[in-house]
């Protein structure tokens, strides 16, 4: 329970912290940088590796090249369907986090049909 | 268009709205903690990449432009377009992200952790930054090319970085 709460209240912090620095930001391009900020990782690496140790942080950081790879797709249909289509934010990037998933899923799921 | 930074922009953001980054920013993290508990590792990790708080920055940021935009002129659209821009930076912050985690995952094992982070956090930054003057290179060469404007011409700047248009 402690360290979950401890996940919440670090991972809110650094969470929120990156989004201000991109608030203050110019252009808004290069303040979506902060958009894809590896806020949650600096935030749970030095819990996990406390609790679990440096091997398991170390498959976590390798799953989490899959995520980055998802989120790379998530960024860009958002992006292109907000501007093309005009689309408002949150329906867009809300149904987008689906895609996300699907995409982080199906590509870890690939990766381990070709290791195996 | 020069990077520029404005500590002025924080005090458009309301107390409500940092509230809802920091309890949203807080609970992806819990859940990406529990779902490795839950199913190990290797689909825990997956979630260290999720888009934390992109739906309610990218709101936060529209609705802010809305407000600006129906001070100048009324105009709607170019809100919508501009958190599309903001989250087409983001796509580019990703690569950094991905450096980001190769970074730790070949280091942790061997090097002493806040040094991987260090090493890990710049290794987002360059690779991010150095994605993102592509882009703006990119962009510029293309509007040099096809000379077609489709967008507004802010939002043809802020994506290419340069000066906006004007008809």
């Amino acid at each position: 329970m402690i360290e979950i709460l401890l996940r919440v209240i670090i991972g809110g912090i650094v969470v929120s912290a990156f989004a201000a620095i991109g608030d203050t930001l110019k252009p808004k391009s290069f303040a979506g940088l902060l958009g894809a900020a590896p806020s949650i990782a600096l935030a749970t690496v030095v819990l996990t590796v406390e609790e679990h140790g440096a091997q398991y942080a170390s498959i976590e950081a390798r799953s989490m090249i899959l995520g980055a790879a998802a989120f790379f797709l998530y960024a860009s249909v958002a992006s292109r369907v907000m501007i093309r289509k005009k689309w408002p934010a949150l329906p867009v990037s809300s149904l987008a986090l689906l895609l996300w998933l699907g995409a982080a899923l199906g590509l870890w799921f690939s990766f381990h049909k070709l290791m195996s | 268009m020069k990077i520029e930074i404005n500590i002025a922009a924080l005090k458009r953001t309301k107390w409500q709205e940092y509230l809802v980054r920091l309890l949203f920013g807080g609970a992806v993290t819990a859940l990406a903690g529990l779902i490795a508990k839950r199913y190990g590792p290797e689909i825990g990790g997956l979630f260290l990449a999720a888009p934390a708080i992109f739906p309610a920055a990218a709101t936060l940021l529209e609705k802010h432009e809305e407000k600006k935009a129906r001070a100048e002129s009324g105009r709607k659209l170019r809100a919508h377009e501009l958190a599309g821009v903001d989250a087409a930076g983001a796509a580019m912050g990703s690569v950094g992200l991905a450096a980001f985690a190769v970074v730790v995952w070949c280091l942790l094992p061997h090097h002493p952790l806040a040094l991987v982070l260090v090493a890990a956090t710049l290794a987002w930054f360059a690779v991010a930054v150095a994605m993102w003057l592509a882009r703006k290179i990119v962009w510029r060469n293309l509007r040099a090319r096809f000379r077609k404007r489709s967008h507004h011409p802010a939002v043809v700047s802020e994506l290419s970085g340069g000066k906006p248009s004007h008809p």
